[in-house]
């Protein structure tokens, strides 16, 4: 069997691939693992509606789930982390270097001339 | 008196060393020496500064301040001893507010930071997948240039952008790699954090902003530094002035530009033409004084008068 953090990994995959919200029942059939247990794909469901990554409705007797936000979404997230412009609530991470715009990227790009024809 | 005066001085000489040091060069010429001297600037200033005002206004227990503070929640009966009490007494809620305030900030700013690398490692494992061609690297499929170093408690992930793959060499990935795995390895997470918490807790210092700005360069240099062990020089040289103008997004924040092309511009140079190391000598010397410092002010604490 997979560990949680894959699962839970696969199960946004396939919800993120869906334009429609699914019931437990039908993502369980969709994860490639044939031998999972159904409480399983429930109990992972679960945590990632607790941690906020997907809502669910009510549909009769069964849950249905959906992705809260994009894969985009998440994607930009994390890249506006990266790139130091999330201004104070960031995760102070140590960047390679930070990116430069219009003219002073100029300057970089020269540089890197000069340095390759060295 | 006496150590309340030594304590008030030391605390100036911090405050001036910092200073003097956001504009120094010669400590790029040894970044790991010139981040233990930050470090010690910043633990004495904070002890020294609060451990003026207190010791003023314990000195009539005449037991340093370590102890005049026990004394002072045994007994409570402060003040009745000496004519100058409204001053002392105001040393007295001055310095342990100064002292709480920066335990809090300073806790308050690392949990900010502990939640938002939380919340970014969360969305990582949902999002970054592995890539066979940088093995232990988590690439995230965004077309710009981006390499960061998310650290954790137990685990720190190197993690790279789509665009960086494409963008660089192999050589200059290389580079990249080793220079983040230094992040990793020195744990210059740590380092930081203090300084991106103290940035937090008084934005409007410049001397504070300036101190992380150096600390942050000097992490970067001594990265480059470590990579260079593993790497040739030419390739994390080129990387570098890559990835900077590869802009990443049509306007980053205004300010920020200036001192990051300064700062790409300073590592490429340093790279290129490598100056001498500051000799050992002086380094040593510098180590000695650090340790030095750092050690004052808590015995400054401990001697009565």
């Amino acid at each position: 069997m997979k560990g949680l953090g894959e699962l839970e990994r696969s199960i946004m995959d396939i919800l993120w691939a869906e334009n429609a919200p699914l019931t437990a029942r039908e993502v369980g059939r969709m994860i490639e693992d044939r031998d999972l247990a159904p409480t399983t794909v429930m109990t992972v469901l679960d945590r990632l509606s607790r941690k906020g990554f997907l809502t669910r409705t009510r549909d009769g007797r069964a849950w249905r789930y959906q992705p809260a936000a994009s894969r985009d979404a998440y994607v930009a997230e994390l890249m506006l982390e990266a790139l130091e412009m999330t201004g104070d609530r960031d995760a102070a991470l140590t960047r390679f270097a930070q990116a430069v715009s219009g003219s002073e990227a100029e300057i970089l790009r020269k540089a890197l001339t000069e340095l390759e024809e060295e | 008196m006496i150590a309340a005066a030594v304590l008030a001085a030391l605390a100036t000489i911090c405050a001036l060393a910092a200073w003097r040091l956001t504009s120094a060069r010669w400590t790029w010429r040894a970044p790991r020496t010139a981040i233990l001297l930050w470090q010690s600037l910043g633990v004495t200033w904070g002890l020294a500064s609060t451990g003026a005002l207190l010791a003023y206004a314990l000195e009539p227990y005449r037991r340093g301040v370590v102890h005049g503070l026990a004394a002072l929640l045994t007994t409570l009966e402060y003040g009745t001893r000496e004519p100058h009490d409204v001053v002392r007494l105001g040393s007295l809620i001055a310095g342990l507010a100064l002292l709480a305030g920066l335990v809090a900030v300073l806790l308050a700013a690392g949990a900010q930071t502990l939640r938002a690398r939380h919340r970014h490692r969360v969305l990582l494992s949902l999002i970054a997948r592995d890539e066979p061609a940088v093995p232990g690297v988590r690439v995230v499929d965004f077309p710009a240039a981006a390499a960061y170093c998310l650290p954790g408690l137990k685990k720190s992930h190197v993690v790279i952008s789509d665009g960086t793959l494409s963008l660089l060499s192999a050589d200059e990935l290389d580079a990249v790699l080793a220079h983040e795995a230094a992040h990793v390895r020195e744990r210059h997470d740590l380092v930081l954090l203090p300084f991106t918490a103290l940035r937090r807790a008084l934005p409007w210092s410049a001397v504070v902003r300036d101190a992380h700005a150096s600390v942050s360069l000097l992490i970067e240099m001594a990265a480059d530094d470590r990579a260079l062990r593993h790497c040739c020089a030419k390739p994390l040289a080129t990387a570098l002035l890559r990835f900077g103008s590869a802009a990443a997004l049509p306007t980053p924040q205004g300010a920020l530009g200036a001192s990051a092309v300064s700062n790409v511009m300073a590592r490429v140079n340093r790279l290129v033409h490598p100056a001498v190391e500051l000799p050992a000598h002086a380094r040593f010397l510098i180590l000695f004084g650090s340790v030095l410092l750092t050690a004052s002010a808590p015995l400054l604490w401990l001697i009565p008068g």
